[in-house]
Order: structure tokens, then C-alpha cells, then sequence
């Protein structure tokens, strides 16, 4: 009985055995079918398609902003395909996540570079990921266009700046302050490479205009006790105060400057951080009657603006809002697009240097075009921010201003040149 | 604004950061000094009252929400330390680094539940009417020096809740049962008290006023995933500043590590005013190694 037992015992282990053999054997062969398909997909996919990468957070602290600047790309991608793609080919997007971390974005933008092998990248938000990336764009070739607003003082072939250089959003708001009398001016910033270098301009042009710097406050990324720096603007008795604060820390210091009997419409608060989707998140009652400076505001009135946000609106929702990144990341496809097809090619080095040579364009903005320096011609806009969370348009720039990566005042002598 | 009013505004400054310090340490001073725990997710627990009042404002009727959003955040906050207590803490006596450990797994893990739920974005709490004006003087040398209402509150709240638990400690029946755990377990438990349950009911207390100090704290700063982690560092350089278990030491020190900030921003920035004050913590350790109220407790004796 026991040896019966035995024997029939290792005849199902042995037949289990067979089993999962044949088990895996089976996943084996669908895998190489899949295998097989996929490559088939992705080899007819080669021939009429260019790819492109896309890479922007979609998760981590920053997602809250990138994710629709990434929507607002692949928007443009669509509508470009619908078209007739870019020299008779579709536009392929591999989306990749940067995940909030400038290592991470340096590793994806080489992987779409050397695994996918895309003609070109849209992306970054931070400067710091900005910076882990240019390495690699320099290194393999590649060319990377940047939608976002920044400092400056940076100038590199492999990266179209497509968003506002200092002295097309910050100088501008500070021309329009001096136009209304502000003359003292509090900068108040988180404690990062943007506040520090946008301050460091700021009080140069204050000093050479004619005014005078109230004070100047940072506090650490994600802050949220203002009450010291209350007490310094209170001391200080500013006209007006530029606040370049990221993120959350805006919430805690509007919330305590209500607290403190100074809401927005008793102390003008200029931001250059806060755009419609930052209103939004923030619930806008908070900062309405504070002015922010940007290069495209949603309630600009003009024919092409008004295509992108309904466009945008039927493709990611009647209530989503549009705001001056995601115009960018929006314009650079058409820009990329225009280029490859005046070079005649998808060479990242060819590219670039079309692009300066198209001609002007409205694709949501008012006029712009790429400099020989590969930052934007661009107008600069002042908006008071409505209880909707809507801007009221105040101001604009007379034409679109030429960008300047390296400000005169504040590092004399730079140029950027590109060849 | 005078000079006097900026020396007068930072002193309240350095009050108002110092209660909501002292209820953010509070919690952790005692399970600290109670049960050698280091609770690394202890500034969840000021997220979750931060969270947890943000939905009772949305959920109750404008009237009520108030009082019962501070009820919510201390309850809940308390009742998730129960479960951390029974489910993690209690398996993992006397091993404190798998305790630190585990219990940072747990602020991760809470963090991104958060991120999921609520958005990476802060939510908004919006302080009743009677809260959000402030108190402003506008003649004289004073001129300038301003209270808002909020802060006010946050001051009398803190107070409130150290007389309580101080109270709890010195007066009930539980709160000897606590001392004598505290000054020595196995005798305690010799004489038929149940200790587990004395820790139980300490851990729980202590995430409780975490839950209220963020319940309180979303007046004046939005509720985001990560609220807690800017409090947390603070909180245990109270508690290391103020000897462990001590609810005196603990109140001294949040005074002190309140002022001492807000004194230090009046010369300086926010963020070298961090340093400063760590420096301060470091020299002071050097002398008082064990805090400014030393606790002697077999409790401690044994590690």
C-alpha cells in the first residue's frame, strides 16, 4: 500500500511536471506571436510615421501642472496628424514620465533618444530638470523644446526656450508697476534657482529705473509659516510686491496676508508663478485682484486662441482650463512641424536651424517667431485675476519683444550666440 | 510699522508657532517617553485632522462644521493611532529600529494614499466668519501690530489641550496607571495594571492632538499629502529639546524653539533662521544631553 502510494504519487508529480513544461511552452509561443505582431505593428509604423517623445511628470508633486501641458502637446500632435502630418508622415508620440525627478527625465530623454530613436523631445517644466537634461541633449544630438518660463542665463544649441525669458515676463511687470507708481517693491520668493536669479534681475533694473527694493524674502520650497515675512512687508511699507513663491506656499501666503488685513486688493501682489490652473487648484477667491505676468493669458482675444481652448476643451473637458505652459508646449509642435517641413527633414540640426528662419505666426498668443538664439519673439501681458479664475487682460506689450537670455544689466558682457 | 511693532509682531509669531508646535510634539513626547517608540508617521497624523476637517466642512452644515471638523480630525487621527498601535507598534516593542522603519512605511504609504485621493495639490479650509478678521492697533509706538483671530485661537486651543491631557495625567485613575508604566513597566504590571492598554490609550491620545493640531493648522496653510513632513522635524526637536516624557519640558520647549525662530527671522531669512536654530539644538544637547527636564525612568533605564 505504502509503495503503491509512492509510486502513483511521483507518476502526478512527473505529469505535473509535463504540465507546466507544456504550460510554458504555450506562453512561449504566445509571447513570440505577440512578439512577432508587435514588431510588424511597429515596422509599418516606421514607415509612414516619425516619433517623437513627450516627457513631462506625470506623476509626483509636479504632475499637477505637466500632465496638461503633456494633454496640450499631444492636442497639437492630433490636430497636425488630422492634418496630413508632418511631410506625409504621422506623428508618432512616445509619452515617457519624468516623475518630479531630474534624474529621471535625464534617463527617459536618453532612452527616447537611444531605444525609441525620436527626432525630437517636447518637455521639462523645473529648471532643474531643464538642466538634467541638457547634458544628454548635447551629448547624442538631440533637440529638446522647453515650454516654461525661466531665468535665463542659459544658452544652448540642443534646447528651443519657447518659454519666456526674463526680461519677457519679469522686466515687463515691472515696467507696468512703475507705470502705476509702484516704486517700492518687496521680492518675495521660495528659495530655488528661478526666485533667486528672476530677484537678482529685478533689483539691478529697480535700482537703474529709479526705485527702490523694500525688501527681499525667501522661503524654503513648500513653506507655509509667512508670518515673519508678513511682518517684514508690514515693516517695509511696499508699493507692491512681486512674489515668484512655487506651488502650495502661494495658498499659505495669501491666506496669511487676508489674516493680516492685507488681501490682495490693500497690497498689489504680482505673481509669476500663479496661472489659471494654479487659480483654479487655489480656489480663486483667494488671490482674485492679484496680477500675474505671462505670455498668454486663456481670455486673450484672438481668433487663433480661441480654436486652441475649444479645441481643448472638447478633447479634455468644458470645465478644464488652458494656461501660458501648455500654449507653449501647444505652439512648439507647430513650430517643430513648420521647421521639419521648410529643412525638409527631421535632422535636429537642420531643425533648429529652420525654425528661425519661418515666419511669424499667430497659434494662440498673439505673433511670435524663434530668434536666431532659439528663444521666442513673444508679447509680454499683465491680467488682474477675476473671481472666476479668469485674468482681465490690463496690458501688453507694444509688439513682441526680442528675448534675451543673458540680461545687460545683470551679467554684462554675455551673449548667446548659436551656430 | 515700527520697530517696536516688528519686535511685538514676532514675539506673537514665536507664540503662535510654538502652540502649534506644542500640539504637533505633544503626541510624540508622550508614546517617546512612554514606549520608546519613534513614530515616523506621527506627521501623518496632523494630515489625516487636516484631511479629515477639510471633509467634515464639506459634509456638515456650515454652523456645526466647525466644532464638529475639530471632533473629526481628533477622533479619527486618534482612532487610526488605535489601529497603528494594535496592528504594528505592539508587535514591534522593543526594537526600535524596526519600529522607525516600519513606521516610516507607514508615512509613505499614507502620503501617497493622500496623493490619490485628494490630489498632489492642497485642499482649501476656510475659517469660519468670527475667525478670519485680526485685531489691529493704529496709534502710537505700536502702530501696525496686528492679531489676527486665527492665531488667537491656535494659542488658546494649545493651551487648552495641555491643561487637558496634563489633567488626565496628574488627576484620573488611567492617568497614574500612566506615570507608574512610565516610571516602571514591570512593577506596574506586578501590581495588576494593564500596561498594553495604558499604551494603547497613550499612542491614541497622542495622534488625536496630532489630528487637532492639523485640523487647526489648515486655517492657515493648505492640506497637501505632505503637510506633515514639514512639521515632523520640529516636532521631534521639541521633544529631543524638551526630555522625553516630560509634558513641562515639552511646552518650554516649544516656546523656545518658537521664539527662537521668529526672533532669529527678525535679522535674518526663513531659511538661515532654520539653521540657526538647529545650531542652537546641537549646542544645547552638548550640555544637556537628556533635555531640559531629564526624565529618570526604568522605562528609559533598560535601552
Amino acid at each position: 500500500m505504502e509503495q503503491c502510494k509512492l509510486t502513483d504519487f511521483s507518476i502526478m508529480e512527473r505529469r505535473e511536471i509535463n504540465l507546466a513544461a507544456l504550460a510554458t511552452r504555450m506562453v512561449g509561443l504566445a509571447a513570440l506571436t505577440l512578439v512577432a505582431f508587435l514588431a510588424a505593428v511597429i515596422s509599418a509604423d516606421a514607415d509612414d510615421a516619425v516619433r517623437v517623445g513627450v516627457l513631462h511628470s506625470l506623476t509626483g508633486t509636479m504632475a499637477i501642472s505637466e500632465v496638461t501641458v503633456k494633454n496640450a502637446t499631444l492636442l497639437a500632435i492630433d490636430e497636425i496628424n488630422a492634418s496630413g502630418g508632418v511631410m506625409h508622415k504621422r506623428i508618432q508620440p512616445i509619452v515617457e514620465d519624468g516623475a518630479s525627478d531630474p534624474a529621471m527625465f535625464a534617463q527617459k530623454a536618453q532612452k527616447l533618444i537611444q531605444q525609441d530613436h525620436v527626432v525630437t523631445v517636447f518637455g521639462g517644466w523645473t529648471s532643474a530638470s531643464r538642466k538634467a537634461m541638457l547634458p544628454v541633449f548635447e551629448r547624442f544630438h538631440g533637440l529638446l523644446w522647453y515650454p516654461v518660463q525661466f531665468e535665463g542665463n542659459e544658452c544652448s544649441a540642443a534646447i528651443m526656450y519657447s518659454g519666456a525669458q526674463p526680461n519677457q515676463q519679469i522686466l515687463p511687470a515691472l515696467d507696468w508697476a512703475f507705470q502705476k507708481g509702484y516704486k517700492r517693491i518687496f521680492l518675495l520668493g521660495s528659495d530655488y534657482v528661478f526666485p533667486r536669479t528672476a530677484n537678482l534681475i529685478l533689483k539691478k533694473h529697480i535700482q537703474h529705473d529709479g526705485g527702490f527694493v523694500a525688501g527681499e524674502e525667501y522661503v524654503p520650497l513648500g513653506g507655509t509659516d509667512f508670518s515673519a515675512v508678513i511682518n517684514k512687508i508690514k515693516a517695509a511699507k511696499p508699493d507692491a510686491v512681486f512674489n515668484t513663491l512655487n506651488g502650495d506656499s502661494n495658498v499659505s501666503f495669501f491666506k496669511q496676508m487676508a489674516a493680516a488685513d492685507l488681501p490682495p486688493s490693500k497690497l498689489p501682489v504680482m505673481s509669476f508663478s500663479i496661472a489659471e490652473q494654479e487659480a483654479k487648484a487655489m480656489g480663486p477667491s483667494l488671490v482674485q485682484g492679484s496680477f500675474a505676468a505671462w505670455n498668454y493669458f486663456q481670455s486673450l482675444d484672438d481668433p487663433a486662441n480661441k480654436k486652441f481652448v475649444a479645441a481643448y476643451k472638447e478633447k479634455f473637458g468644458a470645465d478644464s482650463s488652458v494656461d501660458d505652459p501648455m500654449a507653449h508646449g501647444y505652439l512648439d509642435v507647430y513650430e517643430w512641424a513648420a521647421a521639419a517641413e521648410k529643412a525638409q527633414s527631421f535632422d535636429p540640426n537642420k531643425v533648429r536651424r529652420a525654425a528661425p528662419t519661418l515666419d511669424w505666426k499667430d497659434l494662440c498668443m498673439g505673433k511670435t517667431k524663434f530668434a536666431a538664439n532659439q528663444s521666442l519673439y513673444q508679447t509680454a501681458y499683465v491680467g488682474e485675476l477675476q473671481p472666476d479664475g479668469q485674468f482681465k487682460i490690463l496690458w501688453q506689450s507694444a509688439q513682441p519683444i526680442r528675448p534675451e537670455p543673458y540680461d545687460a544689466l545683470s551679467f554684462p558682457g554675455k551673449k548667446c550666440v548659436i551656430k | 510699522m515700527s520697530d517696536y511693532a516688528l519686535v511685538a509682531g514676532q514675539l506673537f509669531n514665536g507664540v503662535s508657532v510654538a502652540s502649534i508646535l506644542l500640539l504637533a510634539a505633544l503626541g510624540l513626547a508622550l508614546s517617546f517617553g512612554l514606549m520608546r517608540v519613534i513614530n515616523m508617521a506621527h506627521g501623518e497624523m496632523l494630515m489625516i485632522g487636516g484631511y479629515l476637517s477639510f471633509v467634515t466642512y464639506r459634509l456638515a452644515p456650515a454652523r456645526l462644521g466647525f466644532g464638529l471638523a475639530l471632533v473629526a480630525a481628533f477622533v479619527g487621527a486618534a482612532a487610526f493611532g488605535a489601529v497603528l498601535e494594535l496592528l504594528l507598534i505592539r508587535r514591534l516593542y522593543g526594537r526600535p529600529l524596526d519600529t522607525l522603519l516600519a513606521t516610516w512605511g507607514v508615512s509613505l504609504a499614507l502620503q501617497q494614499g493622500a496623493r490619490s485621493i485628494f490630489g498632489a495639490i492642497g485642499v482649501e479650509v476656510t475659517a469660519p466668519k468670527w475667525l478670519t478678521g485680526s485685531f489691529t492697533v493704529t496709534e502710537g509706538v505700536m502702530a501696525g501690530f496686528n492679531l489676527p483671530y486665527v492665531r488667537l485661537f491656535i494659542i488658546a486651543l494649545a493651551i487648552s489641550v495641555l491643561g487637558v491631557v496634563w489633567l488626565f495625567v496628574q488627576r484620573t485613575r488611567l492617568g497614574l496607571y500612566v506615570r507608574a508604566t512610565h516610571q516602571d513597566r514591570e512593577m506596574a504590571q506586578a501590581l495588576g495594571v494593564n500596561t498594553s492598554l495604558v499604551d494603547l490609550v497613550i499612542f491614541a491620545l497622542g495622534t488625536g492632538v496630532a489630528g487637532l493640531a492639523g485640523s487647526v493648522l489648515a486655517f492657515i496653510a493648505p492640506v497637501t499629502p505632505t503637510v506633515g513632513q514639514s512639521y515632523i522635524v520640529y516636532a521631534f526637536l521639541v521633544v529631543i529639546l524638551g526630555g522625553l516624557g516630560s509634558l513641562l519640558g515639552t511646552l518650554l520647549a516649544a516656546a523656545i524653539v518658537g521664539l527662537f525662530s521668529a526672533g532669529a527671522q527678525i535679522f535674518t531669512s526663513v531659511s538661515f533662521a532654520d539653521v540657526l536654530l538647529l545650531m542652537f539644538v546641537i549646542a544645547f544637547i552638548q550640555f544637556r544631553p537628556s533635555g531640559i527636564f531629564a526624565t529618570r525612568g526604568r522605562a528609559l533605564e533598560e535601552v
